[in-house]
């Protein structure tokens, strides 16, 4: 029986438009699944670790992927039990659809400059981004990055004209890791996490573009869901988010 | 009736066609007259056409006389030269466009020369969308055309030797001629493979409306915000892709058959 469920799942699983691993095997009290923004990845995968070593027997899985696909799969009934999205429009999708419980914003993020190492067209701020000689990279708009990107240069009154619409964060960041463009707009805790593989420069625009995350559990999520958003609200999780570039809300 | 052929032959079709259904029966079928005449979808159709038009020549003037080299001569390192060219078909395509990157991006073996030479760079450009085309395509058309010519009868090609004609005349007047219908099948699927490509694209020629925003692009940017408008656009890009190719049929495949 369980044979067949686990071939029933496989043909499922191809049907999925979006190509995410999202293999998650709810039922179990002892389990949690956590979806978050790919923002979180090296936080949140510290926070798992953490959990499950306060919590022995528990198993915390993560879906990890750009916050509107996400959102997309919870409305489309992934079986998740917490969502941390890297937007308040993407937690209000899932809101929408009478999915999320309580909703509490845990962090922000900013935006920075990022460009490569040695920075080729010599950017310093903002206002350099319009150049047409320089080569930017920014998130689509359809996605948080891209939005807060969109917000930050109307704040700044500029028009940048990009060569790419990225997908994600991290697809941006890799433009500027590989050097194909001069520079992107990206998270600030995107530049810490690439260890020197790119340089950030803080811009004062910024401000006003601040993403805020929101963290909530999913209808007919188990207790233990609500256990492990306590643990990111908590002084531990608080210290894990920062280290990592994230501003307390 | 031979069941154990007829009920997996169902269920292969079934398996096929029912996404196809799922797309149809949640299809915004009231506000599709509008979403269908926003610019960006004609932008993104008319790109997607062109680009994987122009991958597949590109695809037949370099790989029928690939295929050509693999299956009639014969030379040390062929067997593994056969197997690297398949290997577009088992790499995942972003993993194809990192690849092209590093080779052909700025920073690239190849591509930096490119830059410093001619000043130019294909990434971001509608030049590098038809290369990330090219290359996840390609394989279907020197395999299909490989075995064109390996069922072909050699005796035709060496009764032309032995009256006098030249290798490169043999090739064109009496082997192309031979293998047509299977250059024709293997540029149709090479061209279906070409319009479809997601991954190689938007990792190597990126994502910018009208320059390298192809109809998959658009439809997986717009599965972020708005389903319906992906699924607008999915019903598009099928229904005009299955329109070409019975056109294509019934002219060409459908006189040779």
């Amino acid at each position: 029986m369980l044979k067949r469920l686990s071939l029933l799942a496989a043909v499922v699983s191809v049907f999925a438009l979006a190509a995410c691993g999202s293999s998650s095997t709810e039922g179990a009290p002892t389990q949690v699944t956590v979806f978050a923004a790919a923002s979180l990845t090296g936080t949140f995968t510290e926070l798992g670790k953490r959990f499950e070593a306060a919590n022995p027997g528990t198993k915390v899985t993560f879906n990890f992927g750009s916050s509107a696909t996400l959102a997309q799969q919870i409305t489309q009934g992934a079986p998740a039990a917490v969502f941390a999205a890297a937007s308040p429009a993407t937690m209000k999708t899932v809101a929408d659809a009478g999915l999320a419980g309580t909703q509490t914003v845990f962090v922000k993020n900013k935006l920075e400059i990022a460009v490569p190492p040695d920075n080729p067209a010599k950017v310093e701020n903002l206002k350099d981004l319009t150049d047409p000689k320089v080569k930017v990279a920014l998130c689509a708009e359809q996605v948080p990055c891209g939005a807060a990107a969109v917000k930050a240069l109307d704040a700044a009154g500029l028009k940048v004209t990009p060569v790419t619409l990225e997908q994600d964060v991290k697809a941006t960041l890799t433009k500027v890791e590989l050097g194909e463009v001069d520079a992107a707009l990206v998270y600030k805790t995107d530049v810490i996490a690439s260890a020197g593989k790119v340089t950030g420069i803080p811009f004062p625009e910024a401000d006003q573009a601040v993403n805020d995350y929101p963290i909530a559990t999913l209808k007919d999520a188990p207790a233990l869901a609500q256990k492990f958003v306590d643990l990111v609200l908590s002084q531990q999780g608080r210290d894990v988010l920062t280290k990592a570039g994230f501003e307390a809300p | 009736m031979p069941w154990l052929l007829v009920v997996p032959a169902m269920l292969g079709m079934v398996f096929l066609v029912l996404p196809l259904a799922g797309l149809l029966v949640r299809a915004p079928w009231s506000t599709l007259p509008e979403r269908l005449s926003e610019p960006q979808v004609l932008e993104a159709l008319r790109l997607s056409l062109v680009t994987a038009s122009l991958a597949t020549v590109i695809c037949l003037v370099l790989g029928v006389p690939l295929a050509w080299l693999l299956a009639r001569t014969d030379f040390p390192g062929r067997r593994l030269l056969r197997a690297l060219v398949t290997v577009p078909l088992v790499l995942p395509p972003v993993v194809g466009g990192v690849a092209l990157l590093l080779v052909l991006g700025r920073r690239g073996l190849v591509g930096q020369w490119l830059e410093s030479a001619f000043g130019f760079s294909l990434p971001f450009t509608t030049a590098g969308v038809v290369v990330a085309e090219a290359f996840v395509a390609m394989p279907f058309l020197v395999i299909a055309v490989e075995g064109a010519l390996r069922a072909a009868d050699v005796r035709y090609e060496e009764a032309a030797a032995t009256l006098g004609a030249s290798r490169f005349t043999v090739f064109r007047r009496v082997t192309l001629p031979l293998v047509a219908p299977g250059v024709l099948a293997g540029a149709v699927l090479c061209w279906a493979r070409a319009l479809g490509e997601f991954g190689a694209t938007i990792t190597f020629a990126g994502n910018f409306p009208g320059r390298t925003q192809t109809m998959p692009l658009a439809v997986y940017l717009a599965l972020e915000t708005e389903p319906e408008a992906a699924i607008v656009l999915s019903l598009v890009l099928l229904a005009v892709s299955v329109l070409i190719l019975v056109a294509l049929r019934d002219r060409w495949v459908g006189a040779a058959a």
